[in-house]
């Protein structure tokens, strides 16, 4: 479908663009098909801020620290490591 | 010892997509130590350390697993199948999240959600949300340690933040 010259794209096309758009990856012509989209529709716009919020929380996801038993190992690794090189 | 803390899970996540056993990939894991201690007078700065020691752990993961001889297939990763009806509109709505989402997911209480959403991803998506998101390493980073291209390594991503965005959705609503 086309709207003043520009594509309209559904709403799993509008989603499968995000990464790219988060990314700034996309060409200008996606991005401008994209942004109109979000613009009128909530659901999408709604989604992309879970994503963007999800995003968030994995990079501030601390993993568990090594349990004492592997920092043990990782300790004894070390120890023979400097003394086959001293 | 902080690198290990900062590192070592994040580590053994990675060589977990390539390989059958947490006890290989921690063999993996502990090799990849290893090779940064004896490789760290060469490291010349070049690429941020962390990307240098994923590369040193990607390296012998591949070499230890079957999993890492088969390329890392990207086509027909979508954002969830069953979102969307065949004319491309949602099937389920996404609710909105509560205006405090952010803080909930980023507590500490919300870790272990988070965690378990990250490892019930099949091994693309997951190695790929480990290095980008977890490691935060760079795209074109994550592109060349996997010898995938950019598109495809934008579809795992997709994937996997996708899957975990739903995984995560109840907790954040009724939290």
């Amino acid at each position: 479908m086309a709207l003043f010259g520009r594509t309209v794209i559904v709403c799993r096309r509008a989603v499968d663009l995000f990464t790219g758009y988060l990314e700034d990856a996309l060409p200008v012509r996606d991005q401008a098909r994209l942004e109109a989209h979000l613009a009128g529709c909530t659901h999408c716009a709604e989604y992309l801020r879970q994503l963007r919020i999800t995003i968030d929380a994995l990079g501030q996801a601390e993993p568990d620290p090594p349990s004492p038993e592997t920092c043990g190992e990782l300790i004894a690794m070390y120890q023979r490591w400097a003394a086959d090189g001293a | 010892m902080t690198l290990a803390r900062r590192h070592h899970a994040t580590l053994a996540g990675v060589a977990a997509t390539y390989l059958p056993s947490p006890a290989a990939a921690a063999v993996v894991v502990q090799n990849t130590w290893l090779g940064m201690l004896s490789g760290l007078d060469d490291y010349d700065g070049r690429v941020p350390f962390r990307s240098w020691l994923f590369e040193i752990l990607v390296h012998r993961a591949r070499s230890a697993g079957e999993g890492g001889r088969r390329a890392v297939p990207a086509a027909g990763y979508t954002a969830g199948p069953g979102r969307f009806r065949a004319d491309g509109n949602w099937v389920l709505l996404p609710l909105p999240w509560p205006e405090d989402a952010g803080e909930r997911l980023c507590a500490a209480a919300a870790r272990p959600a988070i965690w378990a959403a990250i490892d019930a991803l099949p091994p693309g998506p997951r190695r790929v949300v480990l290095l980008r998101d977890v490691a935060g390493l760079l795209g074109h980073e994550v592109s060349e340690l996997l010898a995938i291209s950019d598109a495809s390594q934008r579809a795992l991503l997709h994937h996997g933040r996708s899957r975990i965005c739903q995984a995560l959705d109840q907790l954040v609503r009724e939290g």
